[in-house]
C-alpha cells in the first residue's frame, strides 16, 4: 500500500535534480581548469535534462510515438538553430566594420 | 531626467497625476458598485473562480480590450506629441517611457491575450470537446497574465515605467543606464505573464492532439484549429528563450551578474540576439491565429470551401519552421558580417513565400463564391490588400543592403503597423464580431460594425502610410521632437488625424458593445451566420459543457454538410452523463502571490519577495495534496437544460 502511495520515481528525480544542481555549482566554488569546468558543466547539463525528460515528464510512457518523435525533432531543430544560429550571428560571422 | 528618479509615487506629472486620480476614483467607485449590487459572490463564483475555457476567454478578451485602449492612448498621446515641429505636450523621458510602454502593451497584453482570448472560446467548440485538457492550469494561465498585466500597468504611477522601448536592448536596459525601477517591472511581468502564456501552448497542444471528436482526424479539422495548433508548437518552443533572457536581465539588473554587460566577459547584444530569437517567432505567433480566423470567416461567407486546405496547413508547418530562422533581420546593422546578413536576408525572402501562398488561397476562396457583406468579412476584405503592403515592404527590408538606409526610421514603423494592426487587429476584431453571438446569444449592430469598419480602415491608412513616405525622408524612429525645418511637419500632422480617428473607430466599435447588449434581438439558432465549422452545430449562448452528445466527424466542414444533407451529426445514442472539473480559487490566490512577489521583486524588498515566493510553492504543494476529480451533470439536469435552451441540437 505505501510503496504505491509514495512518489518514488518523483523524489528521486528531486534528489537527483539537487545533486547535479550542487555538482555543477561547484565549478565556480572549487578553482578548476577550464576545460575542467566545462566537462563538468556538460556531463550534469545532459544527465539533468534525462532526469527531467524521464522522471518528470515521463517521456517513455507515451504511447503515440509519431507525436513524441515530431516533438523531439522540432524541439532539436529550435535548439540547434538557436546554439548555432547565435554562435553563427554573435561570433564565427562577427565582424566590425 | 532628474525628477523621475528616486521616487515612489509619481506626483510631478500632471498628465500622471490625473491618470492617478482617475484609476484611483475608477476602482473605487467599481468595487462599491460590486458592493452595492451585491456582486462579490457572482463574481468570485462564475467569473474569479471559474475553470469554463469559454468564460476564461471572455475574461483575456476583457483585459485585451483594457489594454487596447491603455495602448491606444499611448498611441495618441506619441502622434500628439510629434503632430508639430518643437511640440511641449510630452517631454524626452515621458516619450521613452510612452513608446515603450505602447509596444509593449500592445504587443503582449492587447495582440496575446485578445488571440489567447478567441482560441479559448473557440478552439474546444471547434473540435467537440468539452474543455481544454487541463481546466486548473487554463485558469493559472489567465491570472498569471492578469498580474503580469497589472504589474506592467501600475508601474507609470508607482516607481516610473521602463523607458527603453519594448525590446529593451542592453547596454541601454541596464542598471547603469537606466537606473530607475522601470525595467525591473518590465523584465519581471513580462516574466509572469509569459509563464501564464507557455502553460497556455502546452494546455492547447494537448486538448487539439487529444480532444478532438471522435473521427476528426487532423486533416479534417477547421482551419482556425489548425492555426492555433502550430501557433502553441511556436508558443512552446519560443517562450522558453524569453523566459531566460529575462531572468538573465533581472539579474544583471537585481544581483550584479554581467551577462549583458559590456566588459568583464559580458555581451550587450546577446540581449538583442536573444530577446529577437523569441521576438520573430512572437511576431508569427500573434499572425498564424488570425490566418487562422480569416480563413474561417472568408469560406462562411463567400459560401464556399477554403481553398487549397493541404496547401495552407503545409504553408503554416513552413513558416512554424522558418520562423525559427529569421530573427537576426532585426539587427542587420548592428556588426554581423556580410555571410550572417546574406544568409538572414535570404531566409526572410522565403518566408514570403508560404504567406503568399495563404493570400492567393483566400482569393481563390474568394473566386466565384456568393459573397455577403458582413463586418467581419468587410475586415478581412480590407485585411488582403493592405497586409500585402506590409508584406511588401517587408520584403524591401529583407534586404540586408537597402535594409542600412531603412533601419530605425519610420519606415519601419509604418510596415510593422501595416502588418500588425491588418494582420492581427483586424482578425480578432473580425473574430471578436464572427463569434460574439456564439458566445452571448446575439449578434453585434452591424450598421455600428461597418461604420466602425470604415472609420478604422481608412483612418488607419491615414496614420500610417504618411510614416513610410516621413522614414524614406529621414525621420528616424523614437524622436521625440524634431524642428520645422526638416519639413516634417505636415506628414506628422496627417498621421496624427488619422490617430484620432482611429481612436473614434474603437469608441464606436464599443459603442456597438453597448448598444448591442441593450437593443439587439436574440439569435435562437446558435448558428446566425450559417456557418461552417463545429462550434456552431451548438447552441448559443453554449451550455456549459459545451455538447450535450459528442459529435461524430467523418469529413471537412462536416457540420455543413450535415445541414445540407438534413443529417444528423450524432448517430442515436442517448445522452450519458458528463464529467466537468470544479472551479477553484487556488489559481487567483496563487497568481496574487505571483504578484506580491513580483512587485517586491521589482524594487528589491527582499523579505517580503522571499516571503511570497514562499507562498506560491506552499499553494503548489496543497494542489498537488489535493483531491479533485470533478464532477457529474446527471442526465436529467442535461435534459432540462437543452429544454430550456429549445431542444438539443
Amino acid at each position: 500500500m505505501m510503496k504505491q502511495l509514495f512518489p518514488k520515481q518523483h523524489v528521486m528525480g528531486f534528489i537527483f535534480s539537487m545533486v547535479l544542481s550542487v555538482v555543477a555549482l561547484a565549478v565556480i566554488t572549487f578553482d578548476m581548469s577550464y576545460k575542467m569546468g566545462m566537462a563538468i558543466l556538460l556531463v550534469t547539463a545532459i544527465a539533468q535534462a534525462l532526469v527531467q525528460l524521464l522522471l518528470f515528464m515521463h517521456i517513455g510512457e507515451s504511447e503515440d510515438k509519431g507525436t513524441l518523435y515530431t516533438n523531439i525533432i522540432y524541439a532539436v531543430f529550435v535548439g540547434v538553430v538557436t546554439i548555432l544560429g547565435t554562435l553563427f550571428t554573435m561570433i564565427w560571422g562577427y565582424q566590425i566594420y | 531626467m532628474e525628477s523621475h528618479e528616486q521616487q515612489f509615487l509619481i506626483l510631478n506629472e500632471p498628465m500622471i497625476l490625473a491618470a492617478m486620480i482617475s484609476i484611483v476614483v475608477g476602482g473605487l467607485s467599481l468595487v462599491i458598485g460590486v458592493t452595492y449590487f451585491k456582486k462579490w459572490g457572482y463574481l468570485w463564483r462564475e467569473w474569479i473562480t471559474t475553470v469554463d475555457h469559454k468564460k476564461i476567454g471572455v475574461m483575456y478578451i476583457l483585459v485585451a480590450l483594457v489594454m487596447l485602449f491603455r495602448g491606444g492612448v499611448d498611441a495618441l498621446l506619441m502622434r500628439g506629441q510629434t503632430a508639430m515641429p518643437e511640440n511641449g505636450l510630452l517631454d524626452a523621458q515621458h516619450y521613452n517611457e510612452i513608446f515603450t510602454t505602447h509596444g509593449v502593451i500592445m504587443i503582449l497584453f492587447m495582440a496575446m491575450p485578445f488571440i489567447i482570448g478567441l482560441m479559448n472560446v473557440v478552439t474546444p467548440l471547434q473540435i467537440g470537446a468539452r474543455d481544454v485538457a487541463f481546466p486548473r492550469l487554463n485558469s493559472v494561465s489567465f491570472w498569471l497574465f492578469a498580474v503580469g498585466a497589472g504589474l506592467f500597468n501600475i508601474s507609470f504611477i508607482i516607481g516610473g515605467s521602463p523607458d527603453a522601448g519594448w525590446s529593451a536592448y542592453f547596454p541601454l536596459a541596464s542598471l547603469e543606464f537606466s537606473p530607475t525601477v522601470g525595467n525591473n517591472y518590465y523584465a519581471i511581468s513580462l516574466q509572469i505573464a509569459g509563464l501564464g502564456t507557455l502553460a497556455t501552448g502546452i494546455n492547447f497542444l494537448v486538448t487539439i492532439l487529444k480532444m478532438r471528436a471522435p473521427g476528426m482526424t487532423l486533416m479534417k479539422m477547421p482551419m482556425f484549429t489548425w492555426s492555433i495548433l502550430i501557433t502553441n508548437v511556436i508558443i512552446v518552443f519560443a517562450f522558453p528563450v524569453l523566459t531566460v533572457a529575462l531572468a538573465l536581465m533581472t539579474m544583471d539588473r537585481q544581483f550584479g551578474t554581467k551577462f549583458f554587460t559590456m566588459q568583464d566577459g559580458g555581451m550587450d547584444m546577446l540581449w538583442a540576439n536573444l530577446f529577437w530569437v523569441w521576438g520573430h517567432p512572437e511576431v508569427y505567433i500573434v499572425i498564424l491565429p488570425a490566418f487562422g480566423i480569416y480563413s474561417e470567416i472568408i469560406s462562411t461567407f463567400a459560401r464556399k470551401n477554403l481553398f487549397g486546405y493541404k496547401s495552407m496547413v503545409v504553408s503554416m508547418v513552413a513558416i512554424s519552421l522558418l520562423s525559427f530562422l529569421v530573427w537576426a533581420h532585426h539587427f542587420y546593422t548592428m556588426g554581423q558580417g556580410v555571410m550572417v546578413n546574406s544568409f538572414f536576408s535570404i531566409t526572410t525572402m522565403l518566408i514570403a513565400v508560404p504567406t503568399g501562398v495563404k493570400i492567393f488561397n483566400w482569393l481563390l476562396t474568394l473566386h466565384k463564391g456568393k459573397i455577403t457583406f458582413t463586418t467581419p468579412m468587410l475586415y478581412s476584405l480590407a485585411f488582403i490588400p493592405i497586409f500585402t503592403i506590409g508584406g511588401v515592404t517587408g520584403v524591401m527590408l529583407a534586404m540586408a543592403s537597402a535594409d542600412y538606409q531603412y533601419h530605425n526610421t519610420m519606415f519601419l514603423v509604418a510596415h510593422f503597423h501595416y502588418v500588425l494592426i491588418p494582420g492581427t487587429v483586424f482578425a480578432v476584431i473580425a473574430g471578436f464580431h464572427f463569434w460574439f453571438p456564439k458566445v452571448f446569444g446575439f449578434r453585434l449592430n452591424e450598421k455600428l460594425g461597418k461604420l466602425a469598419f470604415w472609420f478604422i480602415t481608412i483612418s488607419f491608412n491615414v496614420a500610417f502610410f504618411p510614416l513610410f513616405i516621413l522614414g524614406l525622408n529621414g525621420m528616424t524612429r523614437r524622436m521625440y521632437t524634431y524642428s520645422e525645418s526638416t519639413g516634417y511637419g505636415p506628414l506628422n500632422m496627417l498621421s496624427f488625424l488619422g490617430a484620432v480617428g482611429l481612436g473614434i473607430g474603437f469608441i464606436i466599435l464599443v459603442y456597438n458593445l453597448y448598444w448591442s447588449i441593450r437593443y439587439s434581438p436574440r439569435d435562437e439558432t446558435g448558428d446566425p451566420w450559417d456557418a461552417r465549422s463545429l462550434e456552431w452545430a451548438t447552441h448559443g449562448p453554449v451550455p456549459f459543457y459545451n455538447f450535450a452528445r459528442i459529435p461524430k466527424i467523418n469529413e471537412l466542414d462536416a457540420f455543413w454538410y450535415a445541414k445540407r444533407n438534413n443529417k444528423s451529426l450524432y448517430d442515436d445514442r442517448p445522452i450519458e452523463k458528463i464529467h466537468m472539473p470544479n472551479n477553484s480559487g487556488m489559481p487567483f490566490l496563487m497568481s496574487g502571490a505571483f504578484f506580491g512577489a513580483g512587485f517586491c521583486l521589482v524594487f528589491s524588498w527582499w523579505i517580503p519577495t522571499i516571503i511570497f515566493t514562499i507562498l506560491i510553492f506552499v499553494f503548489m504543494a496543497l494542489r498537488s495534496f489535493e483531491k479533485d476529480h470533478g464532477y457529474y451533470v446527471s442526465v436529467e439536469e442535461i435534459e432540462r437544460i437543452e429544454r430550456e435552451l429549445g431542444g438539443e441540437k
